[in-house]
């Protein structure tokens, strides 16, 4: 079981967050028209081997959405930082 | 085999006898015995049946390793299948049995499966049911018959009645093994005072120093190590416990085995502890394991491996034979030999080497040992079990050299080297390295900078290196830990001997063949998957070269022993297949567990109710007292129907459906996710997620909307309340509260974190009861004190705030039944008290309660989506609202909602079915056309059903290709599981009251 250092709550076990979506993308604007755009933000990913950038929820803490650092070969965790606080 | 205990020596205890049972036959021994060395003392030679072939088997080793001698332990619930006899511990009262046979191990009528041996060969499944028989049929003919013989024992289909325990603990060193180096290192680790945790599998501390003979020199310093490790204080020693796995951020699992070694645990033990152990540092003293030798017919009962065979005379007191034929390709067997003389029993050795160390060859004349050098043992002999020995003098690739002999023997024992069990290091996705001098793989040390190894793990030659690296290990784990610390001196240990058991001076031969490279017989490579040599050769032929690849295809390495024996021969034979080097050859994944692991202890105590909370709205114990049926809707339990007199849930719900209809009904619709979203943007956030508009709806109005998934299709629905300019509360369905929730803080956080909105859960804050039925009103300005509910004053979608019973309520007028019906929203710690006050005061209206059936009733006389119409595969165009969704904002999923896929004509549309011949139909079926062929998905499928008590039949809504366009033709509604076909007329999904008068009445 990993651990996630939220940045409210402390070093927590995994069991307390959900991820969510992948960090590394953007949503487009509400206004963006472009059917391309949307298709590229649904449903094409990268699949990256190595560091990840990813929203977790810590649902059974602070409830607060977080942007976690993930290598996806070797589960190192990076980073822990609250959504709202980087800039996108 | 001619087994005996041995009069003196062992680890014993002679004191205590016990008795246990072996397919119902007692069996005699004592306290410290296994089942294994119990079996053995007792010459039950067969004691299993082989996986594929049935053919009988004996015990092999004395440890973990134990290929063979699966049991079916105990009986009742208590029952196992698959237990190795090595690993159980002997008790009084112990019930065993063979499995795998019919109708015992000794005489197995599926024996005769090995005159289809040549058919059931490596891939075998794979190969043989194909044509030219049409279709599958004969294959499942075949496989009912083969799922009947396949598997190995009994599971077990009753409850579990012992209870198990989960636990997290944490530490500063763990180290793994009991044996000199684990010792060694719990001794240095433990000076420095930090917490360490020892954990063994045994039931005793020592490892492999507890088959050298009781009372030699080593025991001493095993005492004199162990009590000063207890004095110390600061290290928790876990016996009869396996680390089974090692994960990532220094994780381990560890399976503490509390009361498998007693016939019942005591009252309210746990049986098992699962314990989840977080430590900075990992030391791994697992020791190696050895490994035997391929030659035809070697799995036959009365083989065994030679460390073994010293580990019942020396630990259990059992010699196995009197008449012994050793092979070997190392140093080890001959201290095995030795004890083997000492114990009274005729040996003779065949060392495949030519070149022996002149020691050893002084020590074998002096013992009367018959040596042969550049020997084998080129095939087992005998009927059930080994009665003599094929013998031959090999040349240098193990091939026969001259003429064989016949010797007679009841024991053949084999080592053909030793192979670290480095599995736990491996899981942590480190690659070992070949060590061709000793014919093994290594962990790399300092690979993983929080686990260290020490000992026969790193294949070492002797007891000497293995304590100094455990010690060292310990000392090192410590300073990385907390610093430099005074550990004192290294527990000195006896010098190393000639035939002290060490596996030196390996030799790479490790297959004894004829002179043209066959076997004499089936030569086996994996024991307990029947896997032989001449499999591995088949598959390569086929072309599966891979290692991955041959694994799979040949089931090598997938035993429950999990390739503890057989990895290294078998990838000696596909570096000899494709002419390459056994680490060109690589290994396949090592992943937990190590050894089995109970779900039960996995499991833990959250299991029956405390596996998932339970949900209770605020007026549960209302519906559980008068009678209620409940269901569970995900944590939810929410009553499905109030039977009455008996009724059936038929009865119960066409009879509340039509009271609904008739007069006045009320359903606890407290499940339903509420969320207060607030704030000076509240309406634009609402725009954005919802497909319609939010920007014109005025306080104290409350309006339907319906939320689309980023890609386009439907996700949700509810009714949002305006209760103030910057306050709305929404509803949710009951199943999508927290995935709604979780959306909106995402999107409030991250893409929309400009728009000033609170987004709060309040579903558990207030509890909700719906009113419907042509008398609500009346009912409700009863029951409120001096609320107006006209139609004038309080039309449909509108609320109110009103007091009832003294309790300030909010009244939205709206309607799900398609009645005249008022939704009633009170704070949860009053919602108990206001549905008794509504009961009592509705007694002079006859109100009565209803449940979720016949609310589903009403909404499908209606054509109401519900979840079975909005699961995920349809649009807002499929249910026939598009025209619902606004033209004039963005939301979410407006412009994917409009892709090609999603706007094709031919999509099934939602439409209603009255179905003829007064049958019920079920959800999920299929239609068809009355000319098409009833094959494939057809045109669509039936989403709801129900019996309609306001039309008298029954009807159902569905998503038909074309449905809009096909209002009137008869269709076919076929249920393939159950094989019934109904036929039913398409009409508009709107069956009662289209226009809507009564609801706005």
């Amino acid at each position: 079981m990993l651990r996630i250092n939220c940045p409210v709550c402390g070093l927590r076990d995994e069991t307390e967050f959900t991820y969510g979506a992948d960090a590394s993308v953007t949503r487009p604007d509400m206004n963006e028209t472009d059917v391309n755009a949307w298709l590229d933000y649904v449903f094409n990913r990268d699949n990256p081997r190595g560091p990840h950038q990813e929203y977790w929820h810590h649902v059974q803490g602070c409830r607060q959405w977080l942007v976690l650092e993930r290598n996806t070969l070797t589960h190192e965790m990076g980073d822990c930082r609250l959504a709202k606080e980087v800039s996108k | 085999m001619t087994a005996s205990r041995l009069k003196t020596g062992g680890r014993i205890n002679r004191e205590e006898t016990i008795t246990l049972t072996f397919d119902g036959r007692p069996l005699s021994a004592f306290q410290g015995d296994t089942l294994a060395s119990a079996l053995l003392v007792n010459n039950e030679t067969v004691v299993a049946r082989s996986f594929k072939y049935h053919r009988p088997r004996g015990i092999f080793s004395a440890g973990i390793e134990e290929p063979n001698a699966m049991i079916q332990l105990g009986d009742g619930s208590r029952t196992e299948p698959n237990t190795p006899a090595t690993m159980i511990s002997a008790y009084d009262g112990l019930q065993s049995f063979g499995q795998n046979a019919w109708p015992n191990v000794r005489v197995d009528f599926n024996s005769v499966n090995q005159l289809f041996a040549p058919f059931m060969s490596s891939g075998f499944y794979y190969k043989t049911f194909i044509g030219p028989f049409k279709g599958t049929r004969f294959w499942m003919f075949c496989e009912s018959v083969i799922r009947r013989a396949a598997g190995m024992g009994q599971a077990v289909i009753i409850d579990d009645p012992d209870c198990y325990e989960k636990k997290n603990a944490f530490c500063d060193v763990l180290i793994i093994g009991a044996g000199p180096a684990g010792l060694a290192a719990a001794l240095s680790s433990g000076r420095s005072g930090l917490n360490v945790f020892l954990v063994e599998q045994d039931e005793a501390l020592g490892g492999s120093l507890l088959s050298s003979p009781a009372g030699t020199e080593t025991d001493d310093w095993l005492k004199g190590v162990i009590e000063e490790i207890n004095l110390l204080g600061n290290v928790k020693i876990l016996t009869r416990s396996t680390v089974f796995g090692a994960y990532d951020q220094d994780i381990y699992g560890v399976i503490e085995k509390l009361w498998d070694h007693v016939s019942e645990p005591p009252a309210d033990q746990p049986r098992q502890c699962y314990w989840r152990v977080r430590t900075k540092q990992a030391i791994l003293a697992t020791g190696a394991i050895e490994r035997p030798l391929v030659f035809g017919n070697n799995d036959k009962p009365g083989v065994m491996l030679v460390n073994s065979v010293r580990t019942y005379i020396n630990r259990y007191a059992v010699l196995p034979s009197q008449q012994v034929i050793i092979s070997t390709n190392n140093d080890s067997a001959y201290s095995t030999a030795f004890d083997l003389v000492k114990s009274g029993a005729i040996v003779t050795l065949l060392d495949m080497r030519t070149d022996i160390p002149k020691q050893l060859l002084e020590l074998v004349k002096t013992h009367g040992i018959e040596l042969f050098s550049g020997y084998a043992v080129l095939a087992a002999k005998g009927r059930r079990c080994v009665s003599s020995a094929i013998i031959t003098a090999i040349d240098a690739k193990g091939r026969a050299a001259g003429e064989p002999r016949t010797l007679p023997c009841d024991l053949i024992a084999v080592s053909g080297g030793w192979s670290p069990v480095l599995h736990l290091w491996s899981q942590r996705q480190q690659k070992p390295v070949f060590e061709s001098e000793k014919g093994c793989f290594v962990p790399v040390p300092d690979s993983l900078p929080t686990m260290k190894c020490a000992g026969s793990v790193l294949a070492v030659d002797d007891l000497k290196q293995t304590v100094s690296q455990g010690f060292a290990a310990g000392i090192a784990a410590a300073e990385t830990v907390a610093g430099a610390y005074e550990n004192g001196d290294e527990p000195i240990v006896p010098e190393p001997q000639y035939a002290d058991g060490w596996g030196r001076d390996y030799c790479p031969l490790w297959c004894v063949t004829d002179s043209t490279g066959k076997t004499l017989g089936k030569a086996f490579i994996d024991l307990q998957h029947d896997v032989t040599r001449s499999d591995i050769d088949l598959a390569h032929r086929e072309g599966y070269v891979s290692v991955e690849h041959l694994k799979r295809y040949t089931t090598l390495g997938m035993a429950t022993d999990q390739g503890k024996l057989s990895n290294i021969n078998a990838m000696s034979r596909m570096a000899e297949l494709r002419n390459a080097t056994i680490p060109d050859v690589g290994t396949t994944t090592f992943r937990p567990p190590y050894t089995p692991v109970t779900i039960g202890s996995l499991v833990g105590a959250e299991t029956g109710l405390h596996f998932a909370p339970t949900r209770l709205t605020p007026m549960h114990d209302w519906h559980e007292k008068h009678g209620a049926v409940q269901m569970d809707v995900g944590a939810w339990k929410r009553p499905r129907y109030y039977p009455e007199n008996g009724e059936s849930l038929r009865d119960s719900y066409i009879r509340e459906s039509a009271h609904v209809r008739n007069g006045v009904g009320m359903v606890d619709v407290s499940t339903l996710g509420k969320i207060a979203v607030q704030g000076p943007d509240a309406a634009e956030f609402l725009n954005r997620i919802y497909v319609n508009g939010w920007k014109l709806l005025e306080v104290g109005r409350i309006r339907y909307g319906v939320m689309l998934r980023e890609d386009g299709f439907i996700m949700d629905d509810g009714v949002t309340a305006r209760l103030g300019e910057f306050d709305y509360f929404m509803s949710t369905t009951t199943a999508n509260a927290a995935k709604v929730l979780a959306l909106s803080e995402l999107l409030l956080q991250t893409s929309w974190k400009d728009l000033k909105v609170h987004v709060t859960t309040i579903t558990d804050q207030w509890a909700a009861i719906a009113v419907a039925g042509p008398r609500s009103r009346e009912l409700l300005t009863r029951a409120t004190t001096g609320a107006d509910l006209t139609n004038e004053t309080l039309p449909n979608n509108y609320l109110t705030h009103a007091d009832m019973s003294g309790v300030n309520i909010r009244i939205q007028r709206m309607s799900y039944s398609g009645e005249l019906a008022y939704e009633i929203y009170i704070p949860a710690g009053y919602g108990f008290h206001i549905w008794e006050y509504l009961m009592q005061v509705g007694d002079e209206f006859n109100l009565r309660p209803y449940g979720t059936e016949a609310m589903g009733a009403l909404r499908i006389e209606k054509g109401h989506v519900a979840g079975p119409e909005i699961e995920g595969r349809t649009t807002l165009k499929d249910i026939g609202m598009d025209g619902f969704a606004s033209k004039k904002k963005p939301f979410i999923g407006s412009i994917l909602k409009n892709r090609p896929f999603l706007t094709d004509p031919v999509r099934p549309s939602l439409v209603g079915l009255e179905v003829e011949g007064g049958q019920d139909i079920l959800a999920g079926s299929l239609l068809f056309s009355e000319m098409d062929e009833a094959k494939g998905h057809g045109d669509g499928w039936v989403s709801s059903t129900t019996y309609s008590a306001a039309l008298k039949k029954n009807i159902a809504l569905a998503l038909l290709k074309n449905g809009t366009e096909r209002k009137g033709e008869k269709i076919r509604v076929i249920d393939f599981l159950s094989d019934t076909t109904l036929t039913a007329k398409v009409v508009s999904p709107h069956f009662f009251d289209p226009k809507g008068e009564r609801q706005n009445a």
